[in-house]
């Protein structure tokens, strides 16, 4: 895609030591044919996110700019933005530990864009929902009796990293079979079927491999293991991909 | 056919393929490059049947196995029903037409038909 650069007015004068050209990228399918690139000069400090610079634009330049966010702490999942070339959340990213005077600001790969910064999460919701992302049993703590699912802490070690997903969608952002293969489960939905068939509460196991081992399922994954380096969770979807194939080929039970 | 079996036919065809073509390297390291390649060591080589056996053997793991590493790549590139229908059913008549090939030429070679 074209990439055209508009400097505004603000972008006019050099970038001081405190502060960084940030360049946004801007997009409304319905109107335009192609990506372009909004810069401005925003002053920082040492705390300052890519998100509150992109909140600085909104405020005093261009309210336009579509971005969403919300808790603004790395828990809601909202902000995930390509900056400065790698899926990252803005909220997450303070723009001194960037080390660059120009921040590029762009939407996640392989997700619809709805405007600028904005984009679909249907598919990510999609692929979640489908690998049926809760405890599968017949009996249930709420009308059993006194009843508990206990779990020692070596059965809670073998998922718990896996239930810090916050559904972000940067780990899909980044994954190359994304790119091409727009029926691929994607590395969020696996490692969440991982999440659950590992914990010695499911008893769904069969139902979510049988889900997954289809021809646009976990054997796409080419684990190239970008989804775990981009995680701002720390949660591995490479390995628990891996670690659901062991299931699969008869490794692990 | 599951996917996870059709993958462990993936993995077991390779594994099977590196073992024989370790073999069928080997002997050929018994002969010079040059001389392994002449027409009577070829057909000698057919007419021995354990040998052309095994040469078979590995036209069908090499045939399966990269087949479906095509088949793979090709429905990466592309998703829609009807292509990757067309994709899978082509693979397995292309994999068909090639070990039938392969083995048309041993066949042709120790009836003396070749």
């Amino acid at each position: 895609m074209a990439q055209i650069p508009i400097i505004t007015e603000a972008a006019a004068t050099t970038p001081s030591p405190k502060a960084i050209t940030l360049r946004i990228a801007r997009y409304n399918p319905q109107h335009d044919s192609a990506k372009k690139f909004m810069e401005f000069i925003i002053p920082y400090e040492k705390w300052t996110t890519v998100l509150e610079a992109i909140l600085e634009v909104k405020k005093y330049f261009d309210h336009s700019v579509a971005v969403r966010y919300s808790c603004r702490q790395a828990t809601c999942g909202s902000c995930g933005m390509i900056i400065n070339g790698k899926p990252r959340l803005a909220c997450f990213t303070k723009i001194s530990e960037l080390n660059s005077n120009v921040v590029t600001v762009e939407p996640m790969n392989n997700f619809p864009v709805i405007r600028d910064l904005a984009v679909k999460f249907e598919r990510l919701f999609d692929t979640h929902h489908k690998v049926k992302p809760y405890l599968i049993r017949d009996d249930t703590e709420i009308t059993t009796d006194s009843k508990e699912f206990l779990q020692s802490p070596e059965e809670l070690e073998k998922y718990i990293q896996f239930s810090n997903c916050i559904k972000c969608g940067l780990c899909n952002s980044a994954c190359p079979t994304m790119a091409t293969d727009s029926s691929f489960v994607g590395p969020q939905a696996l490692a969440q079927a991982y999440r659950y068939v590992a914990d010695s509460r499911d008893k769904g196991k069969d139902t979510r491999l049988k889900i997954i081992d289809e021809s646009h399922g976990i054997w796409r994954c080419h684990f190239a293991g970008s989804c775990s380096q981009v995680c701002p969770k720390g949660v591995d979807p490479a390995m628990g991909i891996q670690l659901l194939r062991g299931y699969m080929l008869g490794f692990r039970s | 056919m599951r996917e996870s079996i059709i993958m462990k036919i993936h993995y077991g065809t390779a594994l099977a393929a590196i073992a024989l073509v370790a073999v069928h390297i080997l002997i050929r390291l018994t002969q010079g490059f040059s001389e392994s390649l002449q027409y009577e060591s070829v057909i000698a080589n057919y007419k021995f049947l354990p040998y052309a056996g095994m040469l078979e053997i590995i036209l069908i793991l090499l045939s399966i196995h990269g087949f479906n590493g095509l088949r793979v790549i090709l429905l990466e590139l592309k998703q829609g029903r009807a292509y990757e229908k067309a994709v899978s059913y082509g693979c397995v008549a292309a994999m068909i037409a090639l070990i039938t090939y392969g083995t048309r030429t041993i066949i042709m070679v120790n009836t003396g038909t070749g």
